[in-house]
Formats: C-alpha cells, structure tokens, sequence
C-alpha cells in the first residue's frame, strides 16, 4: 500500500482538479473545475481505481417532451385551441369547429376526444355544445401543467400527473420515457483522508513534464507527479522479421558455426539435377506428374556431355562393382524442368564443380510438391540441406553432424531408423522426440551418397554425408503454430502479435 | 514407400510383439505406423517390396531377431511332364515379357488366399506402377492345360467371361463395364491386346486386366498353382515372381519350373542367388564403427545373406541390392542405427554464409528498422491473379492440385494478395519481402532466369513517402540512384518512376492506379517499390 502522501503524488492533473468537489454533484464539479462531463467522469473512474471513490451506476425512467411536446408546450395543446375557439363560436357544427380552431384532423379528432373525456363539452346534432364552466376554462389542463413541469422522473408522478401522462403518452411524440443511468459516487474512507490531505497541502506543485526549463535550472528540488506503472498502455506496432525467416537465419547460424558453407541455386531446375543426377530412375513415382510440378513447354539444357555420358551409364550399367537400375535412360526425360522437389538438387550441382575434399556445405531453401493444401500440406515448405566431402567420412559422423544440428535446435532426443532413398546407402531417417506430445517427430532424410551418385559427379567414389529435411514442422512446433497454412497466409494480425522464434536450450 | 496392414492374429502367430519388439519392428526398417486391436500397419521402404508379403517379413523379422534362418527355396523339375509357355512375337510391341512358375502341393486357407490377394494388389500398386511394369495372375493348375500361349489378338477376337461375371463379353465389353477393365483400360490402347491361352484354346486372361472367370479362380481347394507375371520390365517381372513364389513356399508349397520359349528360351523360376564382394574394412570405413569377421557375417546371415570369404549370396528377390554399400546398409541395420554413437570429426573447417544472404538479411532488418513487417509469401500465383494483372507469357505448371499454377513473375503480386486479404486489419500497413521472381530466358539452362526482387508497400500512402524509403535504403546500401519518369502499369502516370543504378533499369516505384485497388478490394492509396536487388548485389560484391 503507498502512503498517502505517494498516492497524492501519484494524481494526474485530472484527478488532481477533481479531487477538492467531490462531494459535489457532477455538474457543479463541471463548472467548479471548468471541465466537461467526459473529462471529469474519466477523472471519477481513475480516482476509483486509486479506491478514493466509489461508483455506482443507477438506472432511472425520465419523462421528456416529445417533439410535438415542445411545440404544444410553446402553442398551446390542440385542445386548448379548440376550447378557445368554441368559446368565442359555441354551438357551432363541427365542419365549422374544425375550420375556425385551425387544426389539423387528426388533431382536431384528438381535441374533441380530450375535451369530451372532460366533459367539456357535448355533440348534438352535429353540433358542439360547450359545457365547460368559464373558471374550469381558464385553468390549466392537466396535460398543460405537466408539460410545464418537464423533464420529470417517472417514479416522482402524482396520481393526477400519472393520469396526464397516460393520456399524453397515447399521442404522437408528445411525451417520451427515457431510461438513464447515473452516476453515484461516494468518497471512501481513504478517499476522504486523501482529499483532506490533498486539501492541506495543496500546495504541493507536482510536477507533470520534465521541460527544458527545469533542466536549464538543474532540475533541484522539483517533486513530480508519479505515474500509475501498472496502468494499461496503448498497443503500438512495429516492423518484424517473418517468423519463418527468423528461424531460417537461426538455422543457417548453426550450420555456420559448425563449419558449413553456405551454397544457393535454382528453385526450377532440370529433371537432370532434381532426379537423374541422384540416381532416380526415371520411372521412379516421385518423377510423376501428379507429384512434382513440371513447367509446362519448357526443355532444359543439360550439363556437359562427359557428365552426362557418366550419369547414364551409372542409370544403366552401374558404376564400378554396382549393377545399376538396367533400362535405357532417356534424355529428354532429364530435360523436363521441374520446381526442386528437394534442396539436393543444390549439393548435386555443387559435387560437379569441387575439385578437393574436406569440405561442408548447406543450403536452407524451398521445395516444391505438387499436394493439396490442408493443415499439414503444403505445395512448398523449407528443408535444411548438407554435405560433407570427405575421405574418411562415415556413417557416425553422419549421425554427429545431424544431432549437433538438432540440439541446437532444441531437441535433445533424436532417433536415426533405417530407411530408403535412391541416391543415398545407407539411408537413415530422422526423429526429434517431442516431450510435451510425448512422440517422435519425423523429420526427414539422410544418407552416405551411393557410388552411382557420387562417380560421375566427382570422379570417384568419396563418401559423401547428405541430408534434406523439412524445416516446417520444428518451426511450427517452436512457433506454437498448429495449422501450416498459417505459416505463409501472411495475417497481418498475427504477424504482428507473434512472439520471438526461439528454440528452447 | 509404401504402407502394408496385416491382421494381427497371423502375426502374433509367428512374432509376440511388446514394446521392445515394436522398436525392433522400427529399426528394422519397417516403421509400425499404427497399431490396433486387429492390424498391424507397416510402413516398407521402396527397395523391400519382399516385405510386402506377410510370410517374408516374418521369415526376415524373424532372422533379423536372429531366431530364424533364411530359407532356400529349391526348384523341383518335373519328371512326368514338362511345362511350357510360349512366347508370340505379336506381344513385343505391347506387353513384350512374362516371367512364370508353379507351385505345387499347397493347402491353401481362407486367410492365406486373402493374403495372397492382398500381396497381389500391393505388388501391383508399387513396383508394377499400377499394373504398367508388371500384372500377376494366379490359376489353379487342374483347370488349365499346357502348351500355354502368351500371344495377342485383335480385342473382337478375345472373349471370355471375366473374373466376378458371369456373363461372356468381348475385350472392349471388358475394358468398359468391368470393374478391373475400367480401371485399367488406358493400359490397353492399341490394336491387339495381350491374352494366355492354354493348349484347350481357353482364354485364361488378358493381361494386365483381368482372369477369366473358369480358369482364374483360386479357392481353398486349390493344391496347384500356375502363376505369370507379364510386364515391360524383365527384372521386375522376375523379382515379382519370386516374390509371389517364395510366399507360397513359406505357406508350404513345392515350387516347380516351367520352360519359357521367348526369344531365348529360359527356365522360370529364376532363384539363383546373387553374388557380390564385400570386406570387413569397407564396412568399418563406411559405417565407422568396429566388427570381427566373424560379427559381420552374422550380421549379413540376420538379413538373409550368406557370407563366406568375401563373397556374399543374396537371395533372389532382394534385386535392391546393386553394390556393396546395400549390404553395408543391411550390416548397420542388423548391427542396430541406435548403437552407432554419432561423432564429429575434430577436423576444423570454416563456415560462412553467403554474401547474398547476408545483405538479404540487412536490407530487411534495415526495412523492419523502418516499421515494415516483412511478409513471406508462395512462389506461385493463382490464374485469376494472373489474369486481372494482365500477364503475357505466363510460366504455367503442369496439373496444379490448387489454384495456384502459374511462377510468379513479379513481387507486386503476392504483396497485393496480401493486402487483399489483410482489409481488416489496423492500418497502416507496412510490407517488404525479398523473394524470387521468375522469366522466360533462352539463354539459361532452364530457359527460365530467377531473380531476386524486393518489394516495400505502404498505405495508406503516397510517392513521396515510398521515394523516401528507397531513398533510405539505398542511402544504407551506398548505392546512387536516380529516378527516370515511367509510364507503366499498375502505377500511375506521373506519379511512377524507373529506379535506374549504373545505367541499369533495376525497378519502379510509385502510386498505384486506383483501377488496380478497386480490383484487389483495396479502399486505401498504395504506394509501391520493386527493385531487382541482382544489380545491388553485384555492386556490393
């Protein structure tokens, strides 16, 4: 709890003018402080959270004048018109009546009614016949004074008033019942302790802004105003990174620090380097149609005929101590140009041109499946690529390069099972376990290059370390994202709202 | 890949299966993908279509544990009478090979026959790529007499009754109304369709389509077997069969030879094994890790492989393996990928990003410094996109399975999607994103060239404040720059300005033409900047 004397010091300028009228209804608080009525009921409602007042809100019915109310109210009611006229013109036929009061028909109609329901007057023959005494003429109506006496609170009605109101209230737009709700405020305890001590030491001149006139003076013996800390503060937005891109510069970091080069290429390449390159047959399902997207009319061109010669003869006779797939390769296949269906493409093109081993590169790019889009599909995502060229590589380093990477993504446990790809023996397939679900994530794969991969490419059969895997599902999973459409819809609301890409250490 | 579910019953037969034994499941290459009260759902790596079958994934779990050894199944030869298919010439340009064998001695069960079935489909679906590379057809071997022909006929001469009908039609009936025959027509689209014929003239089917009805039945009292695999691939027509075979052997059948006369004549089954050469050192090289020879053949023996001084026998269905590195793979498989404890060399290297990606990471940051959100969007476009914005020579790809089909060509594009779709979030809104672009290019390998384009949008907004933001940026980069006047859709005239570096037309700027808005659903002015960053990349270079 502050002391009071904090809590005075803590008053906005606002408050601060309020505070001394409390007691007071609002509207004198209004001309006492000069403020309007939004300005001093938000200085109420501050001062409530501070507890020096509290507030109630009460509902009450009004009565108000309608809008013919305000103009009967300035000329006289209908009724007292017709009345007026049929005492200078009594027994006169109504057609008459009508023409000489003035009055619209429908408030003539309402006119005789009224006067009638008062026995003023009677119909005869056609004709009206006033009754009405000349002392019972000249006093007001009912109606007449409770027009007067508008705005009036609905439950303050006396009988005699409640019976003109019911009368009025038939009629259009002369009297209106308003529901309002008012403000009650009560100072509490502390409130009153507050404003009493307030009061005594008003002289205290805190002070709102730092201005460049306190600083010339040295800024000495200044008491300023403290501010609510915890008071809530607007919602401001600012510029940001896309949280996928975060976490593929967080990625591609690692894989520096590890020692990797980073390598880049086309995300549209021919089939040659996607498939044919890394020993895909040609007839393999993943070259279909309906699962990579082709470019329509468009033939690559194909590498130098060396590596070409080298990379059929790997398809259909093997290489040194392999048997190869044994069929007739086709080169018009290899120049179909497809969107990469994986980063490999990247190291395949890269094996072609390095002449030295010991060397690690990776890329983190995109990939494209010809899928339709749901909440775990999509028809492209990022997938974290590498090699490592070396003599004496083995399978073990393999395993060690792939679970430093994901450590630092924040998996501790990571699962290799053996598994099958084309250009890749042996083949491993990669989990991370996920110990909120409590289940393996399957993250994609890995693999030694075959000798039917790497002979045409390098020459000779070095073993080379590979890997591709989807990048999307740790990022979602970091992210706290459930649906993977969301990662590229670009809701601007959510970009705006997401919090940092962080994985957990 | 592909998923197999087998009742659970038949498995926990042979194999009694707990949590330890599931992940024995899994690092034997099998993931179990789920698991019920009735089935078991193996997922089977593309290169083990053996363990397709029920019976060999036992055999070979089961050798794997080390419990079983693999079996050698033995080829009887008939004494009493020989088997013969022939071969037509008329069937080389259609479906040119078949592979075929006989089994003999079966006694087969309800559940045996539907394994069977259930084989024959998943053989079908992936190494015979739907019936393309290789079909299978089973006959009880009573009903059929040898000579058989492999031949073709015009598809008005083929009439039979097919399986599951009972009434005759001819080929095309076949190919219309029946089930398989639908499924399968566009197999069958020249002038003659393939058939077997037996020495009876009975039609026994039409490959890959469907069997007849009287000779193409297998029941529980089927004892003998007659099987053929036809297809355009010899190797998979005979590594289906073997397949098809050694199933029947495990489910205690005698496998019996037939004669093909083709072009060369050849005995079938074909279950000679493999031979290939490893070396206890190449295994260690490769793997990194430490055996006897000793280990190594007992690892070899648990996968099915025979070893003995440096040569090792491989079954005949096992044609994935073409080098010695597929038996590694088996070594480490049988040795357990969870006790090969991964390791990083201590050989240092250096690492580095590349210098395009870096500067694509600080003009961002740059941007983002500014108040921009960066936006990440798909490199393709939808074909309405494409058409409102009026693009010549689009770069379609093929059979899209969305509406998405077309390589985008600019980065004005996704950003306005963006936008469009963003109508009801806070304004002002502040995108950038660097990504790239793609065009039609004779002088690439591709005849496609890839750019990389950055692309800044602001609106509400106006020209002086998006000059302002290219002027910051390229201040940031040390880049000079000038604007020239531009008259170029979607901007508008007067308003748009050519961004020109070192001579070089490298982008635009400017105010979008109301027109524009108004087909995006956008209520509020747009100002907009396209840069091709290749110019700036090379400059900073």
């Amino acid at each position: 709890m502050p002391s009071n004397k904090e809590l005075i010091s803590t008053l906005s300028p606002l408050e601060r003018k309020v505070l001394p009228f409390l007691e007071k209804p609002i509207k004198d608080i209004q001309k006492s402080t000069g403020l309007d009525e939004t300005s001093v009921i938000r200085a109420l409602k501050f001062l409530e959270n501070k507890k020096l007042v509290k507030l109630t809100f009460v509902k009450r019915r009004v009565i108000e004048l309608g809008v013919n109310g305000a103009h009967y109210k300035k000329n006289n009611l209908p009724e007292r018109k017709l009345l007026e006229a049929l005492e200078k013109h009594n027994h006169i036929s109504l057609e008459k009546a009508s023409k000489v009061s003035g009055l619209s028909e429908n408030e003539f109609k309402a006119s005789l009614g009224a006067l009638k329901r008062k026995a003023f007057i009677e119909l005869a023959n056609n004709k009206i016949i006033l009754m009405a005494k000349k002392e019972e003429i000249v006093k007001k109506f009912p109606e007449e004074r409770l027009l007067e006496d508008l705005p009036k609170e609905y439950d303050s009605l006396m009988p005699e008033e409640m019976y003109a109101f019911n009368s009025l209230k038939q009629r259009k737009e002369i009297v209106e019942l308003i529901e309002k709700t008012d403000l009650h405020k009560e100072l509490t305890n502390s409130g009153k302790d507050i404003q009493a001590e307030f009061l005594e030491n008003s002289q205290a001149n805190l002070v709102e802004e730092v201005t460049q006139e306190i600083i010339k003076a040295g800024g000495k013996n200044i008491i300023f105003r403290r501010y609510d800390i915890q008071a809530p503060v607007p919602k401001i937005h600012g510029g940001r990174r896309h949280i996928v891109n975060q976490a593929v510069e967080y990625a591609k970091n690692i894989w520096c620090d590890m020692g990797f080069q980073e390598i880049e290429g086309p995300l549209v390449d021919t089939a040659f380097w996607v498939f044919d390159a890394l020993f895909t047959a040609q007839d393999h399902p993943v070259r279909e149609m309906q699962d990579s997207f082709y470019i329509e009319g468009m033939e690559g061109e194909l590498p130098q005929e060396t590596l070409v010669k080298k990379v059929k003869s790997a398809h259909e006779k093997g290489v040194e101590g392999s048997r190869g797939w044994n069929y007739e390769w086709n080169e018009k296949e290899a120049q179909r140009v497809v969107l990469r269906t994986h980063t490999t493409s990247i190291s395949a093109r890269k094996l072609a041109q390095v002449d030295k081993t010991n060397l690690k590169f990776f890329t983190i790019g995109k990939v494209f499946r010809n899928e339709t889009i749901d909440w775990s599909h999509s028809i492209e995502f990022y997938q974290t690529e590498g090699i490592v060229v070396n003599n004496d590589a083995t399978l073990r380093h393999l395993f060690g390069y792939l679970n430093e990477f994901y450590n630092k993504m924040g998996f501790k446990k990571i699962r290799f099972r053996p598994s099958y790809f084309p250009y890749t023996e042996p083949s491993v397939e990669i989990d991370v376990y996920h110990p909120e679900r409590q289940q393996w994530l399957e993250l994609g794969g890995a693999g030694i290059l075959r000798p039917e991969v790497t002979t045409p490419l390098l020459g000779k059969p070095i073993p080379v370390l590979a890997w591709g895997q989807g990048l999307d599902r740790i990022i979602m999973d970091i992210a706290k994202i459930k649906d993977l459409r969301e990662m590229y819809e670009n809701n601007l609301k959510n970009t705006r709202q997401k919090t940092i890409w962080l994985p957990k250490k | 890949m592909a998923n197999v579910t087998f009742p659970l019953r038949d498995i926990e037969k042979a194999i009694s299966l707990n949590e330890k034994v599931i992940e024995e499941i899994n690092m034997f290459g099998t993931t179990v993908e789920s698991l019920t009260k009735e089935e078991i759902c193996l997922e089977v790596p593309a290169n083990r279509p053996d363990l397709l079958s029920m019976q060999l994934f036992i055999k070979a779990f089961k050798t794997y544990q080390g419990k079983e050894h693999a079996s050698q199944h033995k080829i009887n030869h008939s004494l009493k009478k020989t088997y013969t298919i022939n071969v037509n010439k008329n069937v080389k340009p259609i479906r040119p090979y078949t592979a075929c064998s006989i089994v003999k001695n079966l006694d087969l069960k309800e559940e045996n026959i539907k394994e069977l079935i259930y084989l024959q489909e998943k053989l079908h679906a992936t190494i015979g790529r739907q019936r393309k590379k290789s079909a299978i057809g089973i006959y009880p071997l009573d009903k059929i007499s040898f000579p058989i022909r492999y031949e073709s006929r015009k598809p008005s001469d083929i009439t039979f009754i097919p399986l599951g009908s009972t009434q005759e039609m001819n080929a095309s009936q076949i190919l219309q109304r029946h089930p398989a025959g639908k499924a399968y027509a566009k197999l069958l689209n020249g002038e003659r369709f393939p058939i077997f014929v037996d020495a009876k003239n009975n039609i026994l089917s039409m490959p890959p389509i469907v069997n007849s009805q009287e000779t193409g039945q297998i029941t529980s009292q089927t004892k003998d077997v007659f099987i053929e695999c036809s297809g355009k691939d010899k190797n998979v027509l005979h590594q289906t069969l073997n397949i098809i075979v050694a199933t029947l052997a495990e489910m205690g059948g005698a496998i019996y030879a037939v004669t093909i006369k083709d072009e060369i004549t050849e005995i079938s089954p074909n279950l000679s094994p493999q031979t290939l050469k490893t070396t206890k050192e190449n295994v260690e090289k490769l793997l990194g890790i430490k055996m006897t020879e000793k280990e190594m053949q007992t690892y070899l023996k648990r996968m099915g492989h025979e070893y003995s001084k440096g040569k090792v026998h491989v079954s005949p269905w096992r044609t994935d393996i073409l080098h010695e590195v597929d038996l590694i793979e088996d070594i480490a498989i049988a040795y357990g990928y969870n006790r090969i404890i991964p390791d990083i060399p201590k050989i240092a290297t250096s690492g580095e990003r590349l210098k395009k990606s870096t500067l694509r990471s600080s003009i961002i940051e740059n941007l983002v410094g500014l108040g921009f959100l960066e936006n990440s969007s798909l490199h393709m476009i939808k074909t309405e996109e494409a058409k409102i914005m009026n693009i010549q020579h689009p770069l379609k790809v093929s059979n899209s399975r969305t509406e998405y089909t077309i390589l985008r060509p600019n980065m004005l594009i996704p950003l306005l999607r963006t936008l469009s779709e963003n109508t009801n979030v806070e304004y002002p809104q502040k995108l950038c994103e660097i990504g790239r672009v793609f065009a039609k290019d004779d002088h690439t390998e591709t005849g496609i060239r890839e750019e990389e384009h950055l692309v800044i949008a602001l609106t509400p907004s106006n020209f002086t404040e998006a000059k302002q933001t290219l002027d910051y940026l390229l201040r940031f980069l040390n880049v000079n720059y000038e604007l020239q006047d531009m008259t170029s859709k979607p901007f508008i005239s007067g308003r748009a300005g050519s961004i020109i570096v070192n001579t070089h037309n490298i982008g635009n700027l400017g105010e979008i033409h109301p027109q524009t808005l108004h087909d995006w659903g956008l209520k509020l002015p747009l100002a907009l900047i396209e840069l091709d960053l290749e110019e700036i990349y090379k400059l900073l270079e």
